[in-house]
């Protein structure tokens, strides 16, 4: 049973999903509680393979290979690293939150939720497909749901989000499937051909830089939609805000990581010298969307396209730090892919119970909220304060090690990465303090409900993980530094120094200077 | 310059326990916010005795770590390791040495005063608990930040207290005043706050960490001047927000929406003066660089200056304060800029005492005259409020300079260090500063507790409860004693502190010591004689020789129109730049070149209407298809 951990946590959901799928008499509720129950037992399982997980192992572990069509080379390959497992974590972790904030959906609700299962399977899946043509088909998988998701029991224009988020997103696999199968091709003409990844890698390598420059970019626009990388970005806004609060806590959380995972595991391993060749470029672009996405999000009135747009910023500094290949700027972009998961999922989370209230997410009509509603207004502060990279909270030190390990590289890059600081502290304060603070603006919202029982459940974990990761990150980053260390060795150029506190050693230090000792 | 002192030998008992000084306000944080509903009227008890409880414990520290010999008072308690990446650690260690020392014991010192000030001041408020809360998590802060034995630490303490400065100035936030208020001051200060998180960004760089110890140690030899002089301009950013200097300044005075206990601890007496630690912390990198600290002179002098004209324009007693607070803040930079260090520590101790002292005054009028602030409607309290009333005037007359007060220390001293290493216009318009510091302080002094009662209020004031004199009175005898701390540069603190950052560089120019005493008494004199003869003497009808000099008096009223210039050139046009990015760039440009590849936006959507039902099953079944196709074409090829 062990040995087949990672193909149990991906597929366990398919247990729900056969039974809503089979199931057509399934009163609503019981709709609820096997999604609720499959994906806690998922979680279980996922923790199980985070007890198993050995920090000190750069590479892939519980590898999992079984061959399917030999003399194709068609196999079925999974297994973990430091940046995945977390990745894999923070899905199934959010998972049983989404379902349960998702108690109100009343509308075909086993449809709804077979969505979600599916939509987990293709999640995790991606995860840990180490494979191309497997992480396609789960990749490719995604859409799916995620547009039943949207179109199915999103707001007022969610026919035309769901629409856009397909079209782009499928414009970039296209790209994607044509790298994927030149690879293969490649490695035929060299032997046999294969989608290993690991064995690609390899493949790779041979081809003239020229070729693997296109490469590069083929890959890079499949998952710079997905991230979203600036220009690429403007279908997240509308999928955000027409998405039902779950979709936009899974797009959020665990979506826009599927595209940075993509950057780590695919463009930086299979692309070395492309990766070098395009730092500069992706970083400036990088740069321009944490700048860009914080100043459109100034003037947003509705508070979940704000929310949104800070996506953009945020997920810029993963961009950054990705292609800084400095040591910590990585390991400080994994940190922000799960700490923008949570904290950006619990903003969404808490817009929804806003709405789900005011039955609006226009700003100008909220007002003196906090009054009402003080712990509901609390913890949106909180999950505010955690966005906005207060230190103690969790975004803080993956903002930070992204800005200082850029530093290595370029002084620039950091410096006009922390205008964002400001930029955040702005729009979403602003934002707060328009919602809670003030007079109350409508007489209706005198009476409504704080927290609930089911909201303080769903709130509570995720509250929790801001607090636990702004204090303790080693938590994660125990597990996640030597993998991306090993990333950033095979990527960075040779004659540049990968870690900050090596490079100061590399300084000439006279000991007569020193006055004092520790 | 001193680089690193050696850690104590034998640390005591009393010295290992040093966590549990920020822990017992943080508990008391926790407490108050969980439970603070069920707590009641104990909830403000609890939080003063637990910040009380840390100035004892912190009192036997110092005691202790002063015992040992000088170059040893240093002790470094390693909690945990908070950050690990790479060869890249940061801990959460905390140092005790003489100046975190002082820092702690006026934090921990005065907030229990201002704590127990509190629970009378704030009785019958809806939110009672939570205030304590916010108070209470506010001195956690703060220890956290003079604690640190890193800047990654002292930077969570920094913005810590940031936080709490915006929970408590809009904690009465059913006003939109309020609310903007604690917005605008959480924002201005960030903006510094990010030009220093830049500076540790060079500094973990530069030295590949943040720790003091290392830092300190091998500066001198480890960076240039330029990169010195870089770091030490950034921290001074973080600084210049944090401690409300030009051109960060325009926070504070509105800070003052905030309950006067809040202005008194958080916007007097310690979160401002952490950019006065900040820089004195960090005197080894100012001290390389030399172009810092002159910058650092500067701006204290012309903030000094400046402030100091703002206070005399304005009406509300919270707000003459707010301004003499920046000025006050002034001349501490002043100080640093001069590398006499001990000496900015001294002005902010004393300026701890007697401002805070001031604000809980302006509390207490404010609670005898119904939440009045405007000093047109007050006048004669003494006679309604003697306690308060003397209290305040003890306080007015040290900021006012007259010995044997603290104030009048704090300020010679400074003036006398200008002096004596030749800087006649530092000293010149330092004592300029006095005069209108005097000038304006016995403004507010004659204005509200002598005279006539100008308003019904006024003549029906009355006196505040023991809870709340009791720490009035704690501080004026602060305030009377504090002097002794340093009656020269040789004094008592001076010695203290010389460990960890070297003596007061004093030359040998300019006035003898008497003429510079006579001087700085004669402007202190002056000062609070014209004041009294414009606003006290009743012979000079202030509010029409204001109207005659027309728009001066309104210039000094506004700020010099800071605001409004920097709602002009930074606010509209950011809006602007923003609209313009969401509305053109966003929707137009990109989105519009999207929507151009799959059809017009309406096109785009009547193609979702129309193969809503079909489309993606149809898209899945295609892409299935076409995986089998490639797969059946490349086995053939193989």
């Amino acid at each position: 049973m062990t040995d087949h951990l990672l193909t149990i946590v991906t597929f366990l959901p398919a247990v729900g999903v056969a039974i809503l799928s089979t199931w057509r008499t399934l009163s609503d509720d019981g709709a609820r509680v096997v999604a609720l129950v499959t994906t806690v037992a998922t979680f279980v399982a996922s923790l199980a393979v985070l007890g198993r997980f050995d920090a000190q192992v750069p590479g892939f572990q519980m590898v999992e290979q079984a061959t399917w069509v030999k003399d194709l080379g068609l196999q079925y390959l999974v297994g973990i690293d430091g940046v995945s497992l977390w990745m894999v974590l923070l899905t199934t972790f959010l998972m049983p939150i989404s379902v349960l904030v998702s108690w109100s959906i009343d509308r075909n609700v086993r449809r709804y939720f077979l969505s979600m299962l599916i939509l987990e399977i293709a999640v995790v899946g991606s995860f840990v497909a180490l494979d191309l043509l497997l992480f396609f088909v789960f990749f490719e998988a995604i859409l799916v749901p995620m547009y039943f998701l949207i179109g199915g029991w999103g707001g007022e224009r969610r026919v035309y989000a769901a629409v856009k988020f397909f079209l782009y997103t499928m414009a970039g696999s296209a790209f994607l499937l044509v790298g994927t199968l030149f690879l293969y091709s490649r490695a035929a003409s060299l032997g046999a051909g294969t989608f290993d990844l690991r064995e690609l890698t390899g493949v790779a390598g041979t081809l003239a830089p020229a070729t693997a420059r296109w490469l590069f970019l083929a890959f890079f626009v499949a998952f710079a939609v997905k991230v979203p990388v600036f220009p690429l970005h403007t279908w997240l806004p509308d999928a955000h805000t027409e998405a039902p609060t779950a979709g936009s806590v899974l797009l959020a959380g665990v979506l826009l990581k599927v595209g940075a995972y993509g950057l780590i595991r695919f463009n930086l391993a299979l692309f070395p010298e492309a990766s070098r060749y395009f730092a500069t470029f992706v970083a400036i672009l990088a740069v321009i969307g944490i700048i860009y996405g914080a100043v459109v999000a100034l003037i947003q009135t509705d508070i979940k396209r704000l929310v949104a747009y800070s996506s953009v910023s945020h997920l810029g500094f993963v961009v950054l730090g990705i292609f800084a290949f400095t040591d910590q700027a990585a390991t400080g972009a994994v940190l922000q892919m799960v700490n923008h998961g949570l904290s950006t999922g619990a903003l969404f989370l808490l817009v929804g119970m806003v709405y789900e209230r005011t039955h609006t997410r226009d700003l100008g009509r909220m007002g003196g909220l906090a009054a009402i509603m003080p712990w509901l207004t609390g913890a949106f502060l909180f999950a505010v304060l955690a966005s906005v990279g207060l230190p103690g909270l969790n975004n803080f030190v993956g903002e930070f090690l992204v800005i200082a390990g850029s530093f290595l590289v370029s002084p620039w890059f950091g410096s006009l990465a922390a205008v964002a600081v400001v930029l955040a502290a702005i729009y979403l304060l602003w934002s707060y303090q328009r919602m809670a603070y003030g007079p109350v603006r409508d007489e209706d919202h005198r009476h409504l409900p704080d927290v609930s029982l089911r909201e303080a459940v769903v709130l509570a974990p995720v509250l929790a993980l801001l607090l636990v990761f702004g204090v303790y990150p080693k938590i994660l980053t125990d597990r996640i530094d030597p993998t991306t260390a090993a990333v950033v060795q095979h990527v960075a150029p040779a004659d540049r120094e990968t870690d900050l506190g090596q490079a100061a050693i590399a300084l000439p230090v006279q000991p007569g200077d020193e006055e004092g000792s520790t | 310059m001193v680089g690193e002192l050696s850690p104590i030998a034998e640390p005591t008992s009393a010295m290992k326990l040093i966590w549990l000084v920020p822990l017992l306000p943080l508990t008391g944080a926790a407490l108050n916010l969980f439970v603070g509903k069920r707590l009641g009227r104990s909830a403000g008890v609890i939080a003063s005795v637990l910040v009380a409880a840390s100035f004892v414990l912190a009192a036997m520290i110092a005691t202790s770590l002063v015992q040992a010999p000088g170059d040893e008072r240093l002790y470094i308690r390693h909690l945990f390791e908070w950050i690990h990446v790479g060869s890249f650690s940061v801990g959460v260690d905390l140092r005790v040495d003489a100046l975190s020392m002082v820092m702690v014991l006026v934090v921990t010192g005065i907030g229990a005063l201002i704590h127990v000030y509190s629970v009378g001041y704030m009785a019958g408020d809806p939110r009672y608990g939570r205030f304590f809360a916010y108070l209470n998590l506010f001195v956690f802060f703060m220890l956290t930040l003079v604690l640190a034995q890193n800047y990654l630490l002292l930077y969570l303490g920094w913005e810590g207290v940031g936080l709490c400065s915006f929970l408590l100035i809009g904690f009465w936030f059913e006003e939109t005043e309020n609310a903007n208020a604690a917005k605008k001051a959480f924002i201005t200060t960030r903006i510094g706050d990010t030009f220093m998180l830049v500076g540790l960004a060079l500094l973990a760089v530069k030295f590949g960490t943040l720790d003091f110890t290392a830092i300190f140690g091998s500066a001198g030899s480890t960076i240039t001047k330029g990169t010195a002089t870089a770091i030490a301009l950034l921290l001074f950013a973080g600084a210049i927000g944090k401690s409300a200097q030009v051109p960060l300044h325009v926070w504070l005075p509105d800070a003052m929406a905030g309950p006067s206990p809040v202005s008194a601890l958080i916007h007097a007496a310690t979160m401002v003066t952490a950019g006065v630690y900040l820089v004195v912390r960090s005197h080894v990198l100012f001290e390389l660089s030399g172009t810092a600290l002159t910058v650092v002179l500067f701006v204290g002098l012309f903030t000094a200056l400046f402030a100091a004209t703002c206070a005399i324009g304005q009406d509300d007693i919270k707000r003459v304060l707010a301004y003499s607070t920046i000025s006050q803040l002034g001349y501490m930079f002043m100080a640093a800029g001069m590398r006499a260090y001990s000496l900015a520590m001294f002005m902010l101790v004393a300026h701890a005492f007697y401002k805070a002292l001031m604000f809980l005054g302006a509390g207490s009028v404010m609670h005898g005259m119904h939440g009045e602030t405007d000093m047109q409607r007050m006048g004669g309290l003494i006679r309604r409020m003697p306690i308060t009333g003397i209290t305040f005037t003890i306080g007015a007359l040290a900021l006012a300079g007259l010995p044997p007060l603290s104030g009048f220390f704090a300020k010679d001293l400074i003036l006398e260090v200008a002096n004596a290493q030749g800087r006649v216009w530092v000293y010149v318009l330092g004592a300029v500063g006095a005069l209108l510091s005097a000038f304006y302080i016995g403004r507010l002094l004659f204005l509200t507790f002598f005279g006539h009662p100008r308003s019904e209020e006024a003549e029906h004031a009355h006196e505040s409860p023991p809870v709340m004199w009791i720490p009035l009175v704690l501080l004026g005898i602060g305030t009377v004693f504090a002097g002794y701390l340093s009656t020269s540069t040789e004094g008592r603190l001076e010695q203290l502190l010389e460990p960890v950052h070297g003596v007061v560089p004093e030359g040998a120019t300019g006035l003898t010591k008497p003429a510079l005493f006579v001087i700085a008494l004669v402007i202190s004199l002056t000062g609070l004689a014209v004041a009294w003869l414009l606003y006290g003497s009743g012979r000079v009808d202030w509010l029409a020789l204001r109207e005659r000099l027309g728009s001066i008096p309104r210039l000094f009223a506004n700020g010099w129109y800071v605001d409004r210039a920097y709602d002009t050139v930074v606010i509209q046009p950011g809006k602007a730049v923003a609209a313009f990015s969401a509305r053109a760039v966003d929707e137009r440009v990109i989105d519009g070149a999207v929507n151009g590849v799959g059809g017009s936006v309406r096109g785009l959507a009547g193609v979702g209407r129309r193969i809503q039902t079909g489309f993606v099953r149809t898209y899945a079944l295609f892409l299935f298809a076409g995986a089998v196709g490639v797969l059946v074409y490349l086995g053939f090829r193989i």
